[in-house]
């Protein structure tokens, strides 16, 4: 099967801000393609481009074997879009807001009122959108990308404003839709939710992608220690020290944290010891790599 | 087709919950009616009132039909307090004060509304001759038949109706187009729609749809209000030419409310530009008056200034361009 996408070197300036600045990915068919970066990374510039929103400064964009822009009608009924900003027809409700959209691309109403039903929002079928909470609106806008079945996917920061359990059900919408062999292409913020959906993630800073892979591959790569911590007092801080001459020991009154890259000697050295109490291991996550990768420092 | 249905509903649900809109297109340009239609409902020349002091045998003897002849000019109070009447007569609250003293009418008058004072003497100098003739026993050889014209000609409401609705439906059309531009540019609306495969026609047939079906429901309430037996509206039997020409006047109106909404940042910013635009054409072009009444300077200059209407028009759209970057 082709590749849904190529993104081929695109490059984009706002004046002196290069937004992307030669950014070149494939995304395979049926694949879960995310995006992460801070803010201001590029990212919703780099989906926009892929949609056919922008006009490239540079490069070339394949979507479906076809260019995206300029606006290209035989493409657009296979895509769909959730845009960072919502946006809706203004003093609608949800019903008829998802209804339009769906007239459309010639999707009939009852597959209209479905989606409103899978993303939860059948008891608000009849609020106008003005009126919806921001996780509502979140989800809304979401099934109004999805309602026409599109092959393509692109959601801009889905779960951005969604409760715990929205964005839990909205990982298993998404979940079924890949199953159903659509690709999907998101931005995010939060790294468990790109480790746990994506089968690959871009990892994006200033324009440019600093790494690509999949998820736990970035992480072994990364090669961080794991964190012991046990509760403050089962093990004395100088003991600890000269038991683990190799890793760094820490303990901030709570607790006592050992990071270590031979987590089995330490844990079976604790364990010997009955210092057990209040166990925790933490390996490293997408979010470590992407800290690594990104800095600490506030984005513009 | 389907897309420009959905898109047609869609506009027309916005407008209709509107009320700013619905205020502005139909309420507003409604009171106008009401008030005018309302104010000059006779349009004729007003009638003079007439105060008899005590009795006054000439007019009390007068035929029916005398009667009814002389309640069209005259607007006849009694009292028996002279000095009453006479007071009202000064301050003007009644044109006249008549006695009648044996065979003399003495009627009180007062210049400060010197019509009034003539309608009234000539009126009671034609009732004396009539009397007089009468009582000579002469069939009269010559006779008048006053015919009041006001009625068969343009009553007030037959000139309001139209201009107000014309006012109603170039802000109907002017506003909502810039608005919706603006807005649906503002909201991110239009940048969806060009992901989804709605075709452009599509789109701006489904805003020159709906422009037109509201022009078309203002002037079915419109005229509906107005041929109300209180404001006597009369529709001319070829009254459905202006079907054709609302067509034209919401398309003509609509292209300033694009260009507006073109040009605009954002709503206020279009509205104040369609209002630079629409409100002087509005009083220059006559439709609230009849333009023959205006001051000569505004007939003669109007060109004019609804050049200079149009011109200030697009300074400010050009204003408004750089004041959102
Ligand atoms: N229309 C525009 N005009 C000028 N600069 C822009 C425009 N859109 C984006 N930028 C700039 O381009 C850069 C990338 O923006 P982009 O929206 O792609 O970031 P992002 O990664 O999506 O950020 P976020 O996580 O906050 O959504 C930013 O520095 C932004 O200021
Ligand atoms: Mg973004």
């Amino acid at each position: 099967m082709p590749a849904s996408i190529v993104v081929n070197d695109i490059r984009k300036w706002y004046g002196d801000t290069h937004a992307v600045d030669g950014v070149s990915f494939t995304v395979e068919s049926g694949e879960f393609f995310g995006i992460l970066g801070p803010n201001g990374a590029g990212k919703t510039t780099t989906l926009e481009i892929i949609e056919g929103l922008r006009e490239p400064d540079g490069g070339t964009v394949s979507l479906l074997g076809l260019p995206p822009w300029p606006r290209n009608a035989k493409l657009l009924p296979r895509i769909g879009v959730q845009l960072q900003a919502t946006s809706f027809f203004e003093r609608l409700t949800a019903r008829e807001q998802i209804r339009t959209f769906a007239a459309l691309y010639g999707t009939p109403p009852a597959r209209a009122d479905e989606m409103l039903e899978i993303v939860g929002l059948a008891d608000k079928a009849d609020t106008r959108t003005e009126q919806l909470s921001g996780g509502q609106t979140q989800r809304l806008s979401i099934a109004c990308a999805l309602v026409h079945g599109p092959d393509v996917v692109f959601l801009d920061e889905p779960t951005a404003a969604l409760d715990p359990q929205a964005r839990r059900n909205l990982w298993d919408l998404l979940r079924g839709i890949n199953a159903q062999g659509r690709t999907v292409v998101l931005t995010t913020h939060y790294m468990d939710e790109a480790e746990l959906l994506c089968d690959r993630v871009a990892v994006m800073d200033a324009g440019k992608i600093l790494q690509l892979g999949p998820p736990a591959a970035l992480v072994r790569e990364l090669e961080a220690p794991n964190r012991i911590s046990v509760e403050t007092g089962t093990l004395p801080v100088d003991e600890a020290r000269t038991l683990f001459p190799d890793a760094e020991v820490d303990d901030d009154g709570v607790s006592l944290t050992i990071s270590t890259r031979n987590p089995a000697l330490v844990l079976s050295t604790l364990a010997e010891r009955n210092a057990l109490r209040g166990l925790s291991v933490r390996g490293a996550t997408l979010e470590d790599v992407f800290l690594t990768l990104t800095g600490r420092e506030y984005r513009a | 087709m389907t897309s420009f249905l959905a898109l047609a509903r869609a506009m027309l649900l916005g407008y209709r919950r509107d009320r700013t809109a619905l205020f502005f297109t139909l309420l507003f340009p409604l009171i106008f009616l009401v008030i005018f239609g309302g104010l000059f409902k006779s349009g004729g020349i007003p009638k003079s009132s007439v105060v008899l002091v005590g009795s006054v045998p000439l007019v009390e003897q007068l035929p029916a039909d005398g009667h009814g002849q002389l309640d069209q000019v005259l607007k006849i109070s009694r009292t028996d307090d002279v000095n009453a009447a006479i007071a009202k007569v000064r301050s003007g609250d009644a044109a006249a004060a008549i006695e009648q003293h044996g065979n003399q009418l003495v009627v009180h008058y007062s210049q400060a509304d010197a019509t009034a004072a003539g309608t009234v003497r000539g009126v009671v100098e034609s009732l004396v001759q009539s009397a007089n003739l009468a009582a000579s026993g002469q069939p009269p050889r010559f006779s008048v038949q006053a015919e009041q014209v006001e009625d068969k000609a343009l009553k007030p409401i037959q000139y309001f109706t139209p201009g107000i609705l014309g006012y109603a439906i170039a802000i109907g059309a002017t506003f909502g187009a810039a608005a919706t531009l603006v807005t649906w540019r503002q909201k991110k609306i239009l940048r969806r729609l060009t992901l989804s495969p709605v075709k452009v026609p599509a789109v701006i047939g489904a805003r020159i749809v709906v422009a037109v079906g509201i022009a078309l429901v203002q002037m079915v309430i419109f005229i509906a209000i107005a041929s109300l037996p209180y404001f006597g509206l009369k529709l001319s039997h070829s009254w459905w030419m202006a079907i054709p020409l609302i067509l034209c006047g919401t398309l003509a109106f609509m292209s300033i409310g694009l260009l507006a909404g073109a040009k605009a940042k954002s709503t206020e910013a279009a509205s104040a530009i369609a209002n630079l635009i629409t409100i002087p054409m509005a009083f220059l072009s006559g439709s609230f008056f009849p333009i023959e009444g205006a001051p000569g300077w505004i007939q003669g200059k109007m060109g004019i200034l609804l050049g200079f209407a149009l011109v200030l028009g697009g300074i400010a759209a050009w204003l408004f361009r750089w004041d959102d970057v």
